[in-house]
């Protein structure tokens, strides 16, 4: 009986392409458009979680001023390379500082030049942000101390000054100082705010206070916390130790802002998330109507077919027959439909991740849940008018109009 | 044949009815199809039911082939109390005594004339080189070689008429119930219809109910019942009174 009854359900599907195909386009739509959304949003979110993973989570930043951003007071003293000494000998559970200041230089190579970022730090700049060295060698205590003209480059810089040829060794002009190149650090690609991160110099921070700054100024302190100690009581001890340091009453305000990465990172995947809802919430959408679209046309063709319903049942079809080819029927169109939605977004999403640069992240969850919907949509409205019609009696379901 | 959850009580007639009325609707607003009709058709008879419109000959019709249920009285096939019958009872009653030729064909639309007269036998389990021989057959009898792939949009009313009759046919029923067969057909036409019948009657033995309103065609059978206001007016035998 089954079997007659899918056959029967398949004869009605092949007979009314038409109806059959704009049935199946509005689950199509629906489900493509929710899982395209969600699984891009859900890529974004996880990019923005790896760069922040890669930065190290662990992380602390140390600024002068009240706040980060553009309100910042010029009023508040910079910090001193003994700051970052204090934090590193009197905070417990820090893994490393770096002192670092930084501004953008021209550097020049034979007749290339590059507008690029020029960090003065030390060794534990290298530890702090989770870069290693790909050639070359970090800075010796000596190029340290007594703040020697050499450098370390990112990839960028490397190529666009070096291009093809042998960098590690060559001498490159930062303003008026000619430095040596020591090492190349590792490729690390864009950051989460599009930043190109191997876009860098860096430099020993003395060599950065006598020749390019001129000044003793350390513009912010970058903490690593050890691995499994708690961020929240480093930030705090930090906190205490430099109002202590700057001579703060307790009625004075922090003139410096003690930053968690945690809370950059909580903010920024919280960020892409809304995002990410604001366009499930548009796909929804889209996946509503398609279930209108499935409901009209069905419901448009309930006259036709409750006088083939009555037919059916004149010549001998058993309600419940009647009821499981209409059954049938519905989950087909909606299942095919559903499964023509999940490829075309699963084509639509990974072509999207490649331009938009996300990684992709297919999300079983949502292909259930869609998939289930579009299947209820056209199994509800597929089968229920078809239940009402076939408890008529055959002679009244003939009459319909 | 005997029907599962039926049994089937011998030296009865065919069809009897005792007392069969039908109202639509309710109160102020009810209508009296059928007031109480009695009768018996026995197996092997080919009867005419006659009437003006609105006597309640399609009402009868629709009643003895258990597409509507009567409002009072007992309608018994076979012996078989329809009334006491659940849905499904009565649509194997439907399904294996009963074939039905609609005034208005009914045919599925988009579906080929071979398709649409193999339907009532996909319902009887039927497989599909026999289902299709038989209805090959059937199409034939009626004189529609050759259009078996047509639908009905395009066929014309004659033919659609015909293709409905092949649909009643092709399971060699127990009774044959028709709703002016011949009401779309020229003379001609008729004529072949009406002698198809005859056959069907005489050489395969099937009880034939033709409700019609041309006397020429009724003469084909071998009764003649009178509808007049939901009652039998009169019932006649070959032209005699019985």
């Amino acid at each position: 009986m089954l079997w007659n009854t899918i056959l029967l359900a398949f004869r009605e599907i092949k007979r009314n392409v038409m109806r059959s195909v704009l049935t199946i386009l509005g689950i199509v739509i629906g489900v493509g458009a929710v899982i395209t959304m969600v699984t891009i949003g859900g890529g974004a979110t996880a990019q923005v979680k790896e760069q922040i993973a890669s930065m190290g989570s662990n992380l602390l930043m140390v600024t002068p001023g009240k706040r980060l951003g553009p309100g910042q007071s010029s009023s508040a003293p910079l910090f001193k390379m003994s700051d970052g000494e204090a934090i590193a000998r009197e905070v417990s559970s820090i893994a490393a500082v770096a002192p670092v200041s930084s501004q953008s230089i021209k550097a020049i190579f034979g007749n290339q030049n590059w507008s690029t970022q020029v960090t003065g730090s030390d060794n534990q700049y290298f530890k702090v942000t989770n870069r290693s060295l790909r050639t070359g060698r970090p800075f010796s205590e000596s190029e340290l101390r007594s703040g020697v003209a050499v450098c370390i480059i990112g990839e960028t810089v490397r190529k666009k000054l070096f291009g093809g040829q042998e960098a590690l060794g060559a001498n490159i002009r930062l303003e008026k100082l000619s430095c040596q190149v020591i090492g190349i650090l590792e490729a690390k690609g864009q950051s989460t705010m599009g930043m190109d991160q191997d876009d860098l110099v860096v430099i020993p921070l003395r060599t950065y206070q006598r020749r390019i700054s001129g000044n003793q100024d350390v513009a912010m302190l970058q903490v690593s916390v050890q691995q499994g100690a708690s961020t929240d009581k480093a930030q705090r001890d930090i906190r205490l130790l430099m109002r202590e340091r700057r001579h703060l009453s307790p009625s004075d305000d922090d003139n410096f802002n003690v930053m968690d990465m945690k809370e950059i990172a909580k903010m920024l995947t919280g960020t892409t998330q809304l995002l990410t809802a604001l366009l499930s919430a548009v796909a929804a959408v889209s996946l509503l109507v398609g279930g209108i679209g499935i409901m009209n046309i069905m419901l448009v063709s309930v006259t036709e077919r409750t006088r083939e319903i009555g037919i059916r049942l004149a010549i001998g079809a058993f309600e419940g027959e009647v009821l499981m080819q209409f059954l049938v029927e519905a989950v087909v169109l909606s299942s095919f439909g559903g499964l023509i939605g999940i490829v075309l977004a699963l084509g639509g999403s990974i072509w999207l991740a490649s331009v938009l640069r996300v990684p992709f992240v297919f999300n079983i969850g949502i292909v259930i849940v869609a998939f289930l919907f579009s299947a209820a949509v056209g199994v509800i409205f597929g089968y229920f008018p078809a239940l009402k019609a076939a408890r008529l009696d055959p002679i009244e379901a003939l009459r319909y109009e | 044949m005997s029907i599962k959850g039926l049994r089937q009580s011998d030296h009865h007639s065919l069809i009897e009815l005792k007392g069969v009325t039908k109202v639509y609707g309710t109160g102020q607003a009810s209508m009296h199809a059928l007031r109480g009709i009695d009768l018996r058709i026995d197996e092997g008879e080919f009867v005419a039911v006659m009437g003006p419109s609105g006597s309640g000959k399609s009402t009868f019709l629709n009643i003895l082939a258990c597409l509507d249920t009567p409002s009072g009285g007992v309608y018994k096939f076979k012996g078989i109390e329809t009334g006491k019958l659940n849905r499904n009872q009565r649509t194997r009653l439907r399904r294996f005594y009963f074939g039905f030729v609609f005034q208005g064909y009914n045919l599925l639309n988009r579906t080929s004339a071979l398709e649409n007269v193999e339907l009532p036998l996909i319902y009887r389990r039927i497989g599909a080189s026999e289902r299709h021989r038989r209805a090959l057959r059937a199409l034939e009898m009626v004189g529609l070689k050759g259009w078996e792939s047509h639908t009905p949009g395009e066929l014309s009313g004659g033919q659609q008429q015909r293709v409905a009759i092949a649909r009643a046919i092709v399971t060699e029923p127990a009774v044959l119930f028709a709703d002016e067969p011949t009401g779309n057909l020229d003379t001609a036409r008729s004529r072949e219809i009406m002698d198809l019948l005859s056959v069907l009657n005489q050489n395969h033995g099937i009880t034939i109910v033709m409700v019609t309103h041309e006397p020429e065609m009724a003469v084909y059978a071998k009764r003649t019942v009178h509808f007049l206001d939901g009652l039998v007016v009169s019932d006649e035998e070959n032209g005699r009174a019985k």
